[in-house]
């Protein structure tokens, strides 16, 4: 297994500047908007988020977290099965922006599962999506983010790793291969 | 973990710890699934289950149907009442004739102890075990279980007392496997005539005094004296039964403690626990309730996820 970094952490932080300002840009004062994270991982990008609009004088931004077990397409077809994570949406979605928050977008089965859970919590009047990384030429379904932090070229027997500080870990990003590729 | 290590839900006795932590992580997930706007999600919505109650039921059929329909599982529903069970098939037949119209899960609720463990071993279903006779009722002592742990955290240490007709309840069994399998201390609490012999051997304590293990417990579970199932006079009245063992608001309110009461229901109000006691803050019936829905959903969940997709065979 070969492990190369892509992102280091000041790279990081940079992009989730600018992605933060590219949010600002369509969504002003966030009064319309709710930013949701795809659980498990796009919860700690969405912290960052979060932190970075305070910094800019927006501290109250609407948001929670969504876990989309239940409306995998894989459910039965998996050797072992996935866990459920906590969701927690204490707003109603009826009428509103939904920024969806993941750190890696590949297949794109993730956020079609959740373009389906999401409208138990009422019906937005639009949904995005913003990604960390984007493992472009990858997808299976014809969804594709509208805030991109880096696009990654890489093999579907390779894996994109987002490492976090909070987690133990220092921030970084990594592509992971098998030795004999 | 994220699997059962059973292929079936017949009773606590074959669960582990482990799978019941799991069932309670995954019910979490579902409860809050179940507080939605719309209280749906998709998961099994190529699975069909079948309701088969041989035996009446109020609480526990609505709460699994409801719990397929909210995983979006097409359901049909049976009752030995109006089938041909009168008109003498086996119980086999009887459910392989519903198998044969590509059933994937079996819920029974069955008179007799051990029907849902016969037709495990005979039919090619997975089978949930609704309660069988006076043997084991699981869904509904981890539904206990899981409100205790809601209100209380962990049940480790924790002293439950279950008072009532033990000899001829199955919610008593099960509640007694999986207390003790999460660490609780058990108790029981009736008259001689409805205590079973050598319970002991189970490794709970036995009572007869009802003001001495309130004292003594945590929690206090109610059950219901089951005239039903009961052949014959195990105790002189009713008026005596209620005086003996019957719970009041001044007998919790002279504990001066945080005691939870809990009851599987219907509840004989007046005879085991007064209206004051079941409508009280000590209570958690209805909790009882709305978490029954939650983790049956995950029962059915966590089972569904072991049966694989097979497109040849289909």
């Amino acid at each position: 297994m070969i492990k190369k970094e892509l992102l280091s952490g000041k790279s990081i932080e940079i992009i989730l500047n600018r992605l933060t300002c590219e949010l600002i840009e369509n969504h002003g004062d966030f009064k319309n908007t709710v930013l949701i994270a795809l659980q498990p991982r796009g919860l700690t990008v969405m912290d960052r988020i979060l932190e970075n609009l305070q910094a800019n004088g927006i501290s109250e931004v609407a948001h929670g977290v969504l876990d989309i077990t239940f409306y995998r397409d894989d459910f039965r077809r998996r050797d072992i099965p996935l866990k459920p994570n906590q969701t927690r949406i204490d707003v109603i979605l009826e009428n509103k922006k939904v920024v969806f928050i993941d750190d890696v977008l590949f297949t794109g089965r993730s956020v079609r599962s959740a373009l389906d859970a999401i409208h138990s919590f009422g019906r937005p009047t639009e949904i995005e999506l913003l990604v960390l990384i984007d493992r472009r030429f990858s997808r299976e379904l014809p969804i594709q983010p509208d805030y991109t932090g880096k696009q990654v070229d890489s093999l579907a027997s390779q894996k994109v790793l987002v490492s976090w500080t909070i987690e133990g870990e220092k921030d970084a990003v990594y592509l992971i291969k098998p030795k004999n590729e | 973990m994220s699997e059962l290590s059973v292929n079936h839900l017949l009773g606590i006795k074959g669960l582990s710890p482990e799978d019941i932590q799991l069932i309670f992580e995954t019910a979490d997930q579902f409860k809050e699934v179940i507080n939605r706007p719309i209280k749906k999600v998709p998961s099994l919505r190529d699975i069909t289950v079948a309701n088969l109650f041989f035996e009446n039921s109020t609480r526990t059929r609505l709460s699994f149907e409801l719990a397929e329909k909210r995983l979006s599982a097409d359901t049909i529903n049976f009752s030995a009442a109006s089938s041909s069970v009168k008109k003498g098939e086996t119980l086999i037949d009887t459910v392989n004739n519903i198998l044969s119209m590509k059933v994937d899960m079996v819920v029974m609720r069955h008179p007799n102890p051990g029907a849902a463990v016969f037709l495990s071993q005979n039919v090619d279903s997975i089978i949930v075990n609704a309660g069988d006779g006076a043997h084991e009722h699981p869904t509904q002592a981890l539904l206990d279980a899981y409100s205790v742990r809601e209100k209380h955290g962990d049940l480790k240490g924790k002293k439950v007392v279950i008072v009532g007709d033990i000899l001829h309840s199955r919610v008593a069994l099960s509640n007694v496997f999986c207390l003790q399998k999460l660490g609780a201390k058990v108790r029981v609490c009736g008259p001689t005539t409805l205590i079973p012999k050598h319970i002991q051997s189970l490794g709970v304590e036995v009572s007869h005094n009802l003001q001495e293990s309130l004292d003594w417990c945590d929690i206090a579970n109610m059950l219901r004296v089951q005239h039903e199932r009961q052949d014959l006079k195990y105790f002189p009245s009713v008026r005596e039964y209620t005086r003996q063992f019957g719970l009041t608001l001044p007998m919790l309110d002279a504990l001066k403690k945080d005691i939870t009461i809990m009851h599987p229901g219907p509840i004989n109000r007046g005879v085991e626990i007064t209206s004051e006691v079941a409508d009280s803050d000590y209570s958690i019936i209805l909790n009882q309730v709305e978490n029954g829905v939650a983790i049956r959903m995950a029962v059915l969940y966590l089972l569904a996820s072991k049966k694989k997709m097979n497109f040849k065979a289909e």
